[in-house]
């Protein structure tokens, strides 16, 4: 099923210090951590997001530190997907972890302004531009990767890897 | 086709004969780290796996290091959950006062040997690569997922040589030589990939300055940076660990992204200007930027070699009467070490505060916080907006001895500026 979303538009090398302030990360709380997203690069940017909006950026999102903070964040937030030209590995890691959909598309995100309505097919890497109405191809996931957002994430995957060891070992 | 050491560990740890850059693998893990930051949200994570215990007590490894000792209550709480995790699982735990700053104390203690596989819950964890390893930063859920299982998943990367020839002129640091790197090839220039450091220039670089170019490996996107295991590591290892260690070499037939040489012969000491750690100038370019602030310290620049660095310029010499300068050790054997030296008094007496080991200022957590319209010479490893402080603060990166002359003179300025 397709998502579709309002477009808030970001430029390159969008850090993890902008998206959430390490001052905030003595919480694990994700509506807490919420109220601060992006703060340093606009901060009105939790006043003004809705649920169900698409952030789009340009290279090398989420770039700096490990901190999962960052995509729970935009998650909590309501953003329902970020779309990027390139995205640093561990942010890229993270929100795959956590069930926060990440698309990189270089070519929707160079002809897409803040405000545009974006449709995005994850399953087939697709997007579109609804305002354009101009589509664009995204970069498939591995098959691996779409294992583990099949799972729901992660944590899902690892636990069902478990369960399937314990029950074969208590088959045995 | 021969194989890069990032290849063979990889291909080691998968159990394999050999793997391929842009597949992906299961490998084993060595070690397993996180933080006062990142553990709580591990823990929370490793509960909902249904597993009682972390797959080996002697494999995983916590460290407070970022706000504390506690900055406030919630920073407290943080802290407690990961204490009382790691006492309950049996892992290893490095209380403050007897550690410091992560990165700086796992190598003390020898647990990051040539050939490993360690992942941290923290970016810099790539640290570990000046000892022949493979280590990378992951976020919690993976770390969470590793603490249970001891393996994780990892996409080969490819790998991209970089070959440092010429002459180290004084004062030219590793700390120079990376933010060189970065300058050249840009904050996601090796995006996903692993930097070989090597060439004459390495073979000759102390230890803690190929730490602290692995460190920021990071800094230019990539997943890790490595050094061959060579003399001067294994001199480290054997002041600190009795455990064996299998070291990895690339083969001469190895396939590299990229081979990228540099002649550092002409190399002078180096800034970073906000807001990117690839906005490289050389220090004696910057004209006329008055400062507020100078940290020296962290994961980055807080050894003893460091110190000494900023000692030496600082011997004789005051702290500029406008600035703060805020020295930190790396761990409680740095400061130790720096105590017994001498360093400290030469800190003291110069007129810049001695802290305790934190991470601290280098992430805006506390201990030297940026107010509006501040700007700090730092040794850390990121400038980015806000990320000492206030979102219109500015940070400029440095080695310590550009740190400290800058600290004396009140501005942006290199060590040769200094009568």
């Amino acid at each position: 099923m397709p998502m579709r979303g309002r477009v808030w538009k970001f430029g390159d090398n969008i850090d993890t210090d902008v998206i959430i302030p390490a001052r905030y990360l003595v919480t694990i709380d994700p509506q807490e951590l919420a109220q601060h997203v992006m703060e340093d690069i606009d901060p009105e940017f939790a006043a003004k997001v809705r649920p169900g909006d698409i952030i789009v950026a340009g290279r090398n999102f989420g770039c700096g530190s490990s901190r999962e903070h960052a995509p729970i964040a935009i998650k909590a937030a309501g953003v329902q997907a970020v779309v990027a030209e390139s995205f640093a590995r561990i942010f890229f890691r993270n929100a795959i972890n956590i069930g926060l959909p990440v698309v990189e598309a270089p070519d929707a995100v160079r002809e897409t302004e803040t405000g545009d309505e974006l449709e995005i097919d994850t399953e087939n890497g697709i997007v579109r531009n609804l305002r354009t109405g101009k589509t664009y191809k995204a970069t498939q996931y591995d098959e691996f990767i779409q294992h583990i957002i099949r799972a729901g994430g992660l944590l899902n995957a690892v636990r069902e890897r478990i369960q399937a060891r314990k029950a074969a070992e208590a088959g045995q | 086709m021969g194989m890069t050491m990032a290849e063979k560990i990889l291909a080691r740890a998968a159990g394999r004969s050999r793997v391929e850059p842009g597949e992906i693998v299961e490998v084993a893990v060595d070690l397993v780290m996180t933080n006062d930051i990142t553990a709580p949200l591990s823990i929370a994570e490793f509960k909902k796996l249904g597993v009682e215990r972390v797959f080996d007590p002697k494999k995983v490894v916590f460290v407070p290091d970022h706000f504390v000792p506690a900055k406030d209550i919630k920073a407290a709480e943080q802290s407690k959950i990961m204490r009382e995790f790691a006492l309950e699982q049996n892992a290893i735990y490095f209380e403050i006062g007897r550690a410091g700053i992560e990165h700086v104390v796992l190598p003390e203690h020898g647990l990051t040997r040539p050939g490993m596989v360690i992942i941290g819950a923290d970016s810099h964890t790539c640290t570990y690569g000046a000892f022949n390893a493979f280590a990378t930063g992951m976020g919690s859920t993976d770390i969470a997922a590793a603490m249970a299982t001891g393996t994780t998943w990892m996409r080969v990367p490819p790998t991209i040589k970089f070959v440092y020839t010429g002459t180290l002129p004084p004062f030219v640091t590793g700390k120079d030589l990376i933010l060189y790197t970065i300058g050249q090839i840009g904050v996601d220039g090796a995006l996903y990939a692993c930097m070989e450091f090597t060439g004459p220039v390495i073979d000759e670089l102390p230890m803690d300055d190929r730490i602290t170019m692995a460190n920021m490996a990071i800094e230019a996107g990539a997943k890790t940076g490595i050094f061959a295991c060579d003399d001067k590591t294994r001199e480290w290892l054997a002041k600190v660990t009795t455990e064996p260690y299998e070291p990895v070499d690339s083969d001469p037939d190895a396939r590299y992204a990229q081979v990228i040489e540099f002649d550092v012969s002409n190399l002078r000491p180096l800034v970073a200007l906000p807001h990117l750690p690839s906005n490289v100038q050389p220090a004696d370019e910057v004209r006329d930027l008055p400062i507020d602030q100078v940290v020296i310290g962290s994961c980055t620049n807080g050894r003893l070699s460091d110190l000494r660095i900023a000692a030496e310029i600082l011997k004789g010499r005051q702290v500029h009467p406008r600035v703060r300068c805020i020295v930190i050790p790396g761990s409680q054997e740095v400061a130790k070490q720096a105590a017994k030296e001498g360093l400290v008094d030469i800190f003291l007496e110069a007129g810049a505060v001695f802290s305790v080991s934190t991470c601290g200022p280098c992430l805006g957590g506390y201990m030297g916080v940026l107010a509006k319209g501040e700007r700090c010479v730092s040794t850390t490893n990121r400038n980015f907006r806000g990320r000492m402080g206030h979102r219109e603060s500015e940070v400029i990166l440095a080695s310590p001895a550009v740190a400290a002359a800058s600290a004396v003179l009140g501005r942006v300025a290199s060590p040769f500026e200094l009568n």
